[in-house]
């Protein structure tokens, strides 16, 4: 536990100390250049790209925006599960904001998406509202998955959103054949399949990267370290904790996972990789305030004073907005900003709890696609004539 | 070779013609029913009184399923010094803290955490158990079983058979939480047992009530088979129930018999036990209708004389579990007490379980069979 704050720490300090800021112009206009020194990135059989990334203020702001809802929404989900209204496993993303917010930056909608259970924040960075997301926590009709699916299993097919799994490492073969489809369909496009430093010991992906490499499919695998699988740190549970490297043939990236500038630049030039020579094992290196779970305290298997660290130095939210600050940012308007973003997401959990629970036949609705000669058993063994009915239109 | 088949031929049909020879019934339900005893008027956690159960004489306290799982656990590794208990977050206490205190006592050698990898969990249990030690793994979730499930099928059942004897795996405990458990969703309330039912070689076992845990789970443990135990984790805090302290076993394959009945015979296992007690009391309150609860206890090998004897005494048979009802282990009994009982029964075996569609979360209320689906059933049976 000591040695791992202590890494912590360490790669912390050596982001501030490097962190210079230069400008192009005197007066920071909303489009002007602004040229940012990341965290060098480490690198595994390939090339690290440059740790000078260029931005703007409104892109800053966009981040900052999008950052900010996430955090509201998951600290709303927290405090309705505590009233009791979220029921079941809710696992939030809170800390971990900017490796979405720089992945999403980098890639487009028509590239393929899948994570694991930690898939709030993913349904709104594809397209979904925040308050689909709350009436999904609540288990009501109105929710991203009709209120079917809950916590873990969120999908939005328009936006090549494919979940929301509940199953550890599962969804990782999963990204595979995601992406093989674009690439046999000679799409631009991409496959991210997104895992948690837990879920990097699971055989099925070793499998996964095993058939990409042969294949050349233009996959990104992403391990999201946040250091613990549930209870165990990392130290614990992974022989070599260097998951960049752990792709053997597969080459790596390993990035400030807390930094989004810096995850949009490892992520941009994963892609570029991706489609051009196969997969590529991306690192984010981050870390999530709240336990595992809701049912989690969070605080048995790390200290408190590790968690305050964390909120204090490397912050994402904080860290993009001290540089729309120290760049010009009018404070004003990020405060009014603020409050509009709360204002957005308690009036979503006000239309949630409003909202309708999905009536009882939906309950054998999409078993099975044409269900003809099929016939769903009911408690007392009696038949019931299953329904494929996508749209839940009655 | 003829004549070797004929004479197989010959012992089946003289089998089958004993079993059904209701001369003997009378004689093997007396000893039966003599040997288990019933209970549970007022409180709906039955309490058991098996006399074949060997007691140590101990005093016994008022304990929930999890600490009774930790006691057998605690006894396990105190009385066979090759025993480990490894699993996911095992070292802390568990994620249902029944592993609590285990690793400050006997060290990190012994109970250990695990990678996030169900298939190298089991593997790795079936090696060391091939060794001689006993190895009690842990899949924090049933619903999470199925990455091992090769191992357990092919490679944990199959390991003596296959080896002539030579080898074999029967240190090998797999120990998971199951069920239903109110907001669990698809992936933390499946009962998987039947998928395990249909493997020789494995054995199946489901405790109801802490004191049944404790013992079947030190039978399971020293079976010389591998046993997958299934725990009802909705039990784990809520059932609390008086528990010999000290050392003793429930055996395997033995079911028990709850509360006496004439009317109905209803069978099952695991947290759904206690509906039946719940719905039997009700039952009997409200309709006059006398059932016979029975938990079948092991699932595999399942305690066929017992569920036999019952039904030849009330003529009517009910199984109910929370799996889905298509091929849940209910059809088995359902089937093999047709076959036995068939010119006894006076009504056709119903099983009340699951529906046929993924475990809902929003829906779980109507999905689960529960009591009150139960009263309905017991109701139109006995017209």
């Amino acid at each position: 536990m000591i040695a791992l704050s202590a890494a912590l720490r360490a790669s912390q300090a050596a982001c501030t100390s490097s962190n210079a800021i230069f400008r192009t112009m005197s007066a920071a206009a909303a489009s002007d250049k602004i040229l940012i020194e990341v965290q060098p990135f480490s690198a595994h059989k390939i090339e690290a790209p440059s740790n000078k990334v260029e931005t703007t203020l409104s892109e800053l702001r966009a981040h900052y925006l999008f950052m900010y809802r996430m955090r509201r929404m998951e600290i709303a989900a927290d405090m309705m599960y505590k009233a009791k209204l979220i029921r079941g496993f809710c696992h939030l993303y809170d800390g971990q904001e900017a490796v979405l917010t720089g992945i999403e930056a980098a890639l487009t909608k028509q590239d393929s998406i899948v994570t694991s259970y930690r898939d709030h924040c993913h349904h709104i960075s594809r397209g979904g509202t925040i308050e689909e997301v709350m009436a999904e926590l609540f288990g009501r009709s109105t929710g991203a998955t009709k209120g079917l699916g809950g916590s873990m299993h969120m999908y939005n097919r328009k936006a090549n959103f494919y979940g929301g799994n509940g199953i550890v490492g599962a969804q990782i073969p999963l990204g595979a054949g995601l992406a093989f489809a674009h690439k046999y369909r000679k799409e631009p496009n991409v496959a991210i399949t997104m895992y948690g430093d837990g879920a990097a010991n699971q055989g099925q992906k070793y499998e996964a990267l095993n058939m990409a490499a042969l294949w050349n499919i233009p996959i990104i695998f992403v391990c999201e370290n946040n250091h613990y699988g549930m209870g165990t740190a990392e130290w614990r549970h992974a022989k070599n904790s260097s998951f960049y490297t752990r792709g053997d043939f597969v080459p790596g990236l390993k990035a400030d996972g807390m930094d989004v500038l810096a995850v949009k630049q490892v992520v941009s030039y994963a892609k570029k990789y991706a489609l051009e020579h196969g997969p590529i094992i991306l690192e984010l290196d981050t870390y999530r305030y709240h336990g595992h779970s809701m049912s989690d305290p969070g605080s048995t298997y790390r200290s408190r004073d590790e968690i305050n660290a964390m909120r204090t130095e490397r912050d994402p939210i904080e860290r993009v907005k001290k540089l729309l600050l120290a760049n010009g940012f009018d404070a004003a308007e990020l405060k009014k900003m603020d409050k509009e973003v709360k204002k957005e997401v308690d009036d979503a959990v006000e239309k949630a709890k409003a909202a309708p629970i999905p009536p009882d036949h939906w309950l054998w609705k999409n078993v099975y696609a044409a269900p003809a000669n099929t016939e769903l058993r009911k408690v007392d063994g009696g038949y019931n004539t299953p329904d494929y009915d996508p749209e839940y239109k009655n | 070779m003829m004549s070797s088949v004929q004479g197989l031929f010959s012992i089946r049909l003289q089998t089958a013609i004993f079993s059904t020879n209701y001369k003997y019934i009378p004689a093997v339900f007396a000893s039966v029913a003599g040997r288990f005893i019933h209970h549970s008027p007022e409180c709906s956690f039955a309490t058991n009184l098996d006399s074949d159960a060997k007691d140590t004489g101990n005093p016994s306290r008022k304990i929930n399923l999890c600490n009774a799982v930790n006691d057998a656990l605690n006894i396990a590794l105190d009385t066979n010094p090759t025993a480990c208990v490894f699993g996911e977050d095992v070292g802390f206490g568990g994620v249902f803290r029944c592993t609590v205190g285990l690793m400050e006592r006997y060290g990190r050698e012994r109970v250990f955490n695990t990678p996030l990898c169900e298939q190298g969990i089991v593997g790795f249990g079936i090696g060391l158990a091939a060794m001689g030690h006993t190895a009690i793994a842990e899949i924090q979730f049933a619903d999470y079983i199925f990455p091992a499930f090769d191992q357990l099928v092919n490679e944990a059942a199959k390991y003596r058979y296959r080896s002539g004897g030579t080898f074999d795996c029967g240190g090998l405990t797999v120990r998971s939480p199951y069920g239903a458990v109110g907001h669990g969703g698809h992936y933390h309330s499946q009962s998987p047992e039947a998928f395990f039912t249909h493997v020789p070689g494995l054995k199946v076992v489901i405790p109801s009530s802490p004191r049944e845990a404790k013992g079947l789970l030190l039978a399971a443990i020293r079976d010389p088979n591998p046993v997958i135990f299934f725990e009802p984790k909705m039990l784990y805090r809520t059932s609390v129930e008086e528990v010999p302290e000290g050392d003793f076993e429930i055996p395997l394959g033995r079911a028990r018999i709850l509360r006496e009945g004439s009317d109905i015979t209803l069978v099952g296992w695991g947290q759904q036990v206690l509906v039946l007690e719940q719905a039997a009391k009700m039952v009997k309150d409200k309709l006059r209708i006398s059932c016979e609860v029975i938990d079948v206890r092991t699932l595999q090998p399942w305690d066929v004389l017992t569920v036999e004897a019952s039904v030849n005494k009330t003529g009517r048979l009910l199984v109910s579990h929370e799996a889905p009802i298509t091929s849940g282990f209910g059809a088995e009994i359902v089937a093999t007490i047709s076959k036995r009982c068939f010119l006894r029964l006076e009504a056709p075996p119903l099983r009340v379980c699951g529906m046929d569609t993924p475990f809902p979360l929003v829906y779980e209320d109507m999905y689960m069979p529960s009591v009150q689906r139960w009263q309905n059933y017991c109701r139109s049976r006995q017209s």
